[in-house]
């Protein structure tokens, strides 16, 4: 098979795939490195990928993350059940698609407007972007094959994407699930032995006890607590 | 949709960063002005923290300030334009619209327009927030023919009277003689008279302020959303002074919006008869709801 859309990088403001003459796939078919391919071909692909190369990561955009529309739960739980099957997966969310200086903090979170600033930070080598609006997913999956040696998989409820190295289209719960056994099968196959696990929590949690909390722990900022109405704090000078 | 929007998957509430928990659990969506409101910021998790505007920036205050007083966070749109404003206004947690330079006004007729056709049951309130060259001078043509055209939404014009995010250039809403980086001489000629000029082009509700009162300036920016969520369109001129380029030395900020509110931005409130219904109306119903709600909380407590 010809490879025609690769893991990059491939330099600053690379050849889109379009214009490499990528198209997307038909219905009930996948792309593959550009290339039109059974969905399950597609699949296998990526999911050998997510489980031989370092850090695979899912990173859930605004429409699985939020609880808009019916499908949302079912859709959410199948990916959860997916990155537990995946050896060491983690799940850095893309929350909306606001940008955020003056720095984002990308242990915690992925942004569209520099998605290379998470993936080139966290090391990771394989990710599966799902949930993310197409318009956005398309920038972002280019940036990261410009900057970026990751390898990318698109899970699309819609057509698809060129610029990944493995696009899936019109994927909702139960495909996911279909991809699930197949990454179970895969992993059998390459003999690596993993016990079903949930990915870590968001890092940026907080785990201190709030209710301990006192002003000397805002540090320099502690003279910027705003009280309230009648409350005198002592602690603040 | 409305509140969905901003509820997490259950699954993946963990999975989210702090700051979208907080703001989900803290944030003022679906909460009420008293519960959420700028008589209380600082103790809930507000739509705009960061930002990366200057030390001292009197803009960046106003901007907290619009967020903190949207009657209805959770179907409001913002449009925006270039130059600084759009720094911090473009990192709420709220819809934010990024136009051509000066065409925040165009675009909002068509959202307004849009929403009304979309959601003929829902209100969404559509704010466009532009400095004072967004909005006087590049965009000067587009906010008049919006306004000319009634367009149903609110204007929000952060004057500071310069071009401050290009090094200093003189803007339609300099004041005469100022001499800045880019306009070595001085000023030729005064400034743009945006309040009347609203007025002829069929604003319903015009203010000209120096937002130095939180309360005063929230039930402004609330009085105008209100009125052009049913009457017409409605326009704010707010004093958000540059400190760098007019060298206001940072403590003096607040100073010198207090000195202009005697003079370039002495307080002017206009409203037709229509509006001044509505706000009536309106500001009546808050005051009900405010007083039950106390009520109930006395019986609470007896």
């Amino acid at each position: 098979m010809l490879k025609k859309v690769t893991e990059g990088p491939a330099g600053y403001m690379p050849q889109s795939a379009p214009y490499m003459g990528v198209e997307l796939a038909p219905e009930g078919q996948a792309l593959l490195y550009g290339n039109k391919v059974s969905e399950e071909e597609a699949m296998r692909d990526a999911a050998k990928a997510l489980l031989t190369r370092d850090n695979p990561t899912i990173f859930p955009g605004p429409q699985v993350l939020w609880d808009w529309k019916d499908d949302v739960a079912a859709k959410a739980e199948a990916l959860l059940e997916l990155a537990s099957e995946i050896p060491n997966c983690k799940i850095i969310p893309m929350p909306d698609y606001r940008p955020k200086y003056p720095k984002i903090d990308v242990k915690a979170e992925i942004n569209p407007n520099h998605p290379n600033l998470t993936i080139l930070d966290n090391k990771i080598k394989a990710c599966v972007f799902v949930g993310v609006h197409c318009h956005y997913a398309n920038l972002t999956l280019r940036m990261i094959r410009a900057g970026t040696d990751c390898y990318t998989v698109a899970l699309c409820a819609y057509m698809g994407h060129e610029e990944a190295m493995a696009s899936i289209r019109d994927l909702h719960a139960e495909d996911i699930h279909k991809f699930k056994e197949i990454v179970i099968e895969e992993r059998n196959k390459l003999g690596i032995e993993w016990e079903t696990t949930l990915p870590p929590e968001n890092p940026s949690l907080p785990k201190e006890d709030l209710t301990t909390l006192s002003p000397a722990d805002y540090g320099e900022y502690r003279s910027l607590i705003m009280t309230r109405k009648g409350e005198h704090v002592t602690e603040v000078e | 949709m409305s509140l969905k929007y901003i509820t997490p998957a259950e699954r993946f509430k963990k999975y989210l960063p702090k700051d979208y928990v907080e703001l989900v659990d803290y944030g003022p969506f679906g909460k009420t002005q008293e519960e959420a409101g700028p008589g209380n910021m600082g103790q809930f998790k507000e739509l705009v923290e960061e930002h990366p505007m200057c030390s001292g920036c009197w803009m960046a205050y106003y901007i907290r300030l619009i967020f903190a007083s949207l009657p209805n966070p959770e179907d409001t749109v913002t449009l925006g334009t270039a130059g600084c404003g759009r720094l911090a206004i473009s990192q709420a947690a709220v819809p934010f619209i990024y136009g051509n330079y000066g065409d925040q006004n165009a675009m909002a007729s068509g959202l307004t327009r849009a929403f009304r056709l979309r959601f003929p049951d829902k209100t969404k309130d559509v704010i466009t927030i532009a400095g004072d060259g967004g909005t006087m001078d590049i965009g000067f043509s587009m906010t008049m023919h919006s306004w000319i055209r009634g367009e149903k939404f609110t204007t929000i014009m952060l004057d500071n009277e310069v071009y401050g995010n290009t090094g200093g250039q003189s803007s339609g809403m300099s004041p005469k003689g100022a001499v800045l980086k880019m306009a070595p001489k001085g000023k030729d000629f005064g400034k743009m008279p945006a309040t009347e000029l609203a007025r002829a082009a069929g604003c319903v509700y015009t203010v000209r302020m120096s937002p130095t009162n939180i309360k005063k300036a929230a039930k402004i920016i609330r009085r105008a959303i209100f009125v052009a969520r049913e009457v017409g369109p409605t326009f704010i001129h707010a004093y958000t002074s540059c400190n760098i380029e007019y060298s206001i030395p940072t403590h003096e900020v607040f100073a010198d919006a207090k000195a202009q509110e005697k003079d370039r931005f002495t307080f002017e409130e206009y409203m037709t008869d229509e509006a001044k219904e509505v706000i009536e109306r309106v500001e009546a119903e808050e005051k009900a709801a405010r007083m039950a709600r106390k009520a109930q909380k006395t019986e609470a407590v007896n």
